[in-house]
C-alpha cells in the first residue's frame, strides 16, 4: 500500500524525523489558512499523488503570500498531473500539501528497502539528491553507499556514522545524522514498511538534516497488525476496477489490451498474458482467482471482467489441480447466464474430469470455445477479439 | 533417488486440525506420504486423520522422530512456526502460507540457520519425489514418476509444466516448488544445486517470474557447474513495470527484475529457453533426445 508523502511525514515525525512544519489542504481556502499560519516568507505548495516527477511536471510550486499560495492551490486542484511516474493518463490532484519554505544548502538521497539477495533491509545513501536514484546507480553506482542492516540487533550508530562522513557531511551534522536515521528505520520496522525514500534530505543553512520529501509503501501483509494505518489508503490513487476486485479477494491490474484473461495462480497468469501476446493479441488484464477458483469467485471475476469496455473476447485457463472441471464449468455456465455475457469466451481447462467439464460448457449452448491446450486457446482468443495486431 | 523427499521422510504437519491442514493432510497420506502426526496448540493428546497431535513441535519430534514438517498455519502466526520448527531442528521445513509479512521473514532468515534447516517456501505448492512422497499442495495424480527436475517460483505453472511432461511420456525425480515471496528458505540456484548432485535427475526445469535477480544467479550457476540439460521459462514478459503481479515477489522495480534481463542470463549460460508456456515439456523432450 503507497501512501501519501503528507501522511508518511507524519508517520516520520512521530518517531523524531525532522520534517518541514506543513499542513494538508483539500480546498483553496484551508491552503490560505495552512499558509497563514506557517507564517514563513515562503512556502511550497506539493501536489499529493501517488507518483514521483512531481516537480518537473508543475506539481511543486512556491508561493510568496497566504493569497499566492490559494491562487495556486485552485489552479493545482483539480489538474490532471503527468509525470514520468504516473503514465500518460496521469493522476488528478486532489490534495496538497503546504509547507514551509527552507534554506537549503545540500540535497542528499536516502532509502530503506528490503533486500531480496541478503534477506535483510538496506540502508542506502547518496550525495546526488533529487536525482532519480536509478539513474545514479546506472552512472554512478560507485556513489551510492550502502549498509546492511541486522534484524536482530538494528541500524547501529557506527552505519549511520560510516553514511554520514560518506556522504561528505561536517562532523556536527554528522552527529545529528545518526539520531535522524535510526529514527528512520524504527518507523520503517514498526509500520511494516517495505520502502521508504527520502528524496532529498536537505541540509540547512543552520546546519539542521530535514525530510524535505517522504515516499512509503507499507507491506500490504503486515496491514493486519496496523489498523491505525489501513485508513490512510487512498483509493482515489487506484483504478476502481482494481479496488471492486480486491474486495472480492481477486487479484486483478488492468492493462490497455482487448483478451481478458481469467487465470488461476499468478504465475500461469502471468504466463497466459505472455502467450496472448505471442499469438499476436494484447491482454487486457491480468487476473488471479486463486488457485482454487470457486464458483463464487468466477461469478466476481466476470463481472469485473466484463466492466472494462475494451474487453472484446475472453480467455479462461484454468488448471484444475485439486479443483475438478465440472464444478469449475457449472460455475462459468451459471456466472454466463447471469451477466448476460455478451462477448465470446474461450475456455482451456485441464485436470480432474476435463471431459464431464467440457460437456458442460458444450450443453450449454452459451458462446464458448473450448481450446484445445494453451497455445490453441491464445490463437482462438486472439482471432475472437478481432484479430492480431 | 530423488532429493529433498522420499520413502525416508517422515513428516509432521503444523497447523494439522485447521481446514487446509485437514484436506491437504488427507490427501498426501492418500499419496502415500508418512504422515507421522501433526502440531496443533491446546489439541495436544487427541487423534486427527487416525495420527497423534501435539502442542508443540518439540513434542511431536520427541514422539515421531519427524524429519520433516510442513506448515499450513494463518500468515500471522507462520513465522513463529517455522521457527519453532527449526527450534525443534527438524532438517526440512515446507512453508505453504501465503501473505506472510516480509519484515517477518527477515527476521526468521537472520534467525534460523539455513544449513541446518533447509526451508523451502513460503508461499509455495510444496515438494513432491513422484511415486514416493508428496509434501504440500500439488495434485498428486499428474505427476510421474522419472528423471526431469522441476524447479519453480510459481504453483499452477509448475503444474502445468508437470502435466505436459507426463502427457508426453517423462516423468520426474523431484519437484520443488521454491515459492513466489521475496525472501525464500531456498532459492533457485540452491535448488539447482540439489538436482544436478542427483544421480537419478537427468534434466532440470527452471521456471521464474519477473522480479528480483534468482533466475540470474541460478543462471551463472548453472554455466559454471551444470552439465545436465537445462529448460527455461520466465513468465511475466508483458508485466507493466512497478506493478506487484500477484506473487509478492513478482514486481519490476527501478528497471531491474525484467523478463528480458533473466531469458539474457539464461541464453548466455547455455540454457534452453522456452518462448511460451505451451512448450515447456516438448523442448525438455527435445533436449533429452539430443
Amino acid at each position: 500500500m503507497k501512501i501519501h508523502e503528507y501522511q508518511a511525514k507524519a508517520i516520520l515525525a512521530r518517531y523524531g524525523v525532522t520534517t518541514p512544519r506543513g499542513e494538508v489542504a483539500f480546498t483553496k481556502e484551508e491552503a490560505r489558512d495552512a499558509a497563514q499560519r506557517l507564517k514563513s516568507n515562503v512556502v511550497v505548495v506539493k501536489a499529493q499523488i501517488h507518483a514521483g516527477g512531481r516537480g518537473k511536471a508543475g506539481g511543486v510550486k512556491l508561493a510568496h503570500s497566504p493569497d499566492e499560495a490559494a491562487e495556486i492551490a485552485s489552479n493545482m486542484l483539480g489538474m490532471n498531473l503527468v509525470t514520468i511516474q504516473t503514465g500518460p493518463s496521469g493522476r488528478i490532484v486532489k490534495r496538497l500539501l503546504i509547507e514551509e519554505g527552507l534554506d537549503i544548502k545540500r540535497e542528499l538521497y536516502l532509502s530503506l528497502l528490503v533486500d531480496r539477495i541478503s534477506g535483510k533491509v538496506i540502508l542506502m545513501g547518496s550525495a546526488a539528491g533529487g536525482m532519480e536514484i536509478e539513474e545514479v546507480a546506472k552512472d554512478h553506482p560507485e556513489s551510492i553507499l550502502q549498509e546492511t542492516i541486522s534484524p536482530i540487533v538494528g541500524l547501529q550508530p557506527y552505519q549511520a556514522r560510516k553514511i554520514a562522513f560518506g556522504l561528505g557531511l561536517p562532523g556536527e551534522v554528522a552527529a545529528v545524522a545518526v539520531p535522524f536515521l535510526q529514527s528512520l528505520y524504527r518507523a520503517f520496522i514498526d509500520t511494516d514498511a517495505s520502502m521508504l525514500e527520502i528524496n532529498p534530505v536537505i541540509v540547512t543553512g543552520d546546519g539542521r538534516l530535514v525530510a524535505l520529501d517522504a515516499k512509503m509503501t507499507i507491506d500490504d501483509n503486515g496491514l493486519f497488525r496496523h489498523q491505525e494505518l489501513r485508513g490512510l489508503r487512498d483509493l482515489d490513487e487506484e483504478d476502481p476496477l482494481e479496488v471492486e476486485a480486491s474486495k472480492y479477494g481477486l487479484n486483478y491490474i488492468k492493462l490497455d489490451g482487448s483478451v481478458a484473461c481469467m487465470v488461476n495462480g499468478a504465475g500461469l497468469a502471468m504466463a497466459t498474458m505472455d502467450i496472448i501476446k505471442y499469438a499476436g493479441g494484447s491482454p487486457a488484464n491480468f487476473l488471479d482467482v486463486g488457485g482454487g477458483a470457486s464458483a463464487e469467485q468466477v461469478k466476481n471475476a466476470f463481472r469485473i471482467l466484463m466492466s472494462d469496455p475494451s474487453v472484446k473476447a475472453v480467455f479462461i485457463n484454468i488448471f484444475g489441480g485439486i479443483l475438478r472441471c465440472d464444478v469449475l464449468a457449472t460455475g462459468v455456465v451459471a456466472a454466463a447466464k447471469d451477466l448476460q455475457l455478451k462477448v465470446p469466451v474461450v475456455v482451456r481447462m485441464e485436470g480432474t474430469n476435463v471431459e464431464v467439464g467440457q460437456k458442460i460448457l458444450r450443453d450449454s449452448h452459451l458462446n464458448f470455445t473450448i481450446a484445445d491446450g494453451m497455445k490453441d486457446g491464445a490463437t482462438k482468443v486472439v482471432q475472437l477479439a478481432g484479430g492480431a495486431r | 533417488m530423488s532429493v529433498l523427499v522420499g520413502e525416508q521422510t517422515r513428516l509432521i504437519v503444523q497447523g494439522f486440525t485447521g481446514r487446509e491442514g485437514t484436506f491437504h493432510a488427507q490427501q498426501m497420506i492418500e499419496y502415500g506420504t508418512h504422515v507421522v502426526g501433526g502440531v496443533t496448540p491446546g489439541k495436544g493428546g487427541t487423534k486427527h486423520l487416525d495420527k497423534p497431535v501435539f502442542n508443540t513441535v518439540a513434542d511431536a519430534v520427541k514422539a515421531t522422530g519427524a524429519n520433516a514438517s510442513v506448515i499450513f498455519v494463518p500468515p500471522p502466526y507462520a513465522s513463529d512456526a517455522i521457527l519453532e520448527a527449526a527450534d525443534s531442528q527438524i532438517p526440512l521445513v515446507i512453508c505453504i502460507t501465503e501473505g506472510i509479512p516480509v519484515l517477518d521473514m527477515v527476521r526468521v532468515a537472520a534467525a534460523v540457520d539455513f544449513k541446518k534447516t533447509r526451508l523451502i517456501g513460503p508461499n509455495c505448492p510444496g515438494v513432491i519425489s513422484p511415486g514416493k512422497c508428496k509434501i504440500g499442495i500439488m495434485p498428486g495424480r499428474i505427476h510421474q514418476q522419472g528423471h526431469v527436475g522441476v524447479v519453480s517460483r510459481s504453483g499452477t505453472l509448475t503444474y502445468e509444466a508437470v502435466h505436459q511432461l507426463t502427457q508426453l511420456g517423462i516423468g520426474q525425480s523431484t519437484c520443488i516448488g521454491i515459492g513466489g515471496d521475496p525472501i525464500i528458505g531456498t532459492n533457485h540456484l540452491e535448488a539447482i544445486r540439489l538436482l544436478n548432485d542427483d544421480p537419478d535427475t537427468h534434466a532440470i526445469i527452471l521456471i521464474g517470474e519477473i522480479g528480483g535477480n534468482a533466475e540470474e544467479r541460478a543462471a551463472e550457476f548453472v554455466r559454471a557447474h551444470v552439465k545436465k540439460p537445462v529448460i527455461g521459462f520466465i513468465a511475466g514478459q508483458t508485466a507493466p513495470p512497478g506493478r506487484r503481479m500477484g506473487h509478492a515477489g513478482a514486481i519490476i522495480s527501478g528497471g531491474q527484475g525484467t523478463a528480458k534481463d533473466k531469458y539474457a542470463a539464461m541464453a548466455a549460460a547455455g540454457i534452453k529457453c522456452v518462448e511460451t508456456p505451451a512448450d515447456m515439456g516438448s523442448t525438455v523432450a527435445a533436449a533429452l533426445k539430443g
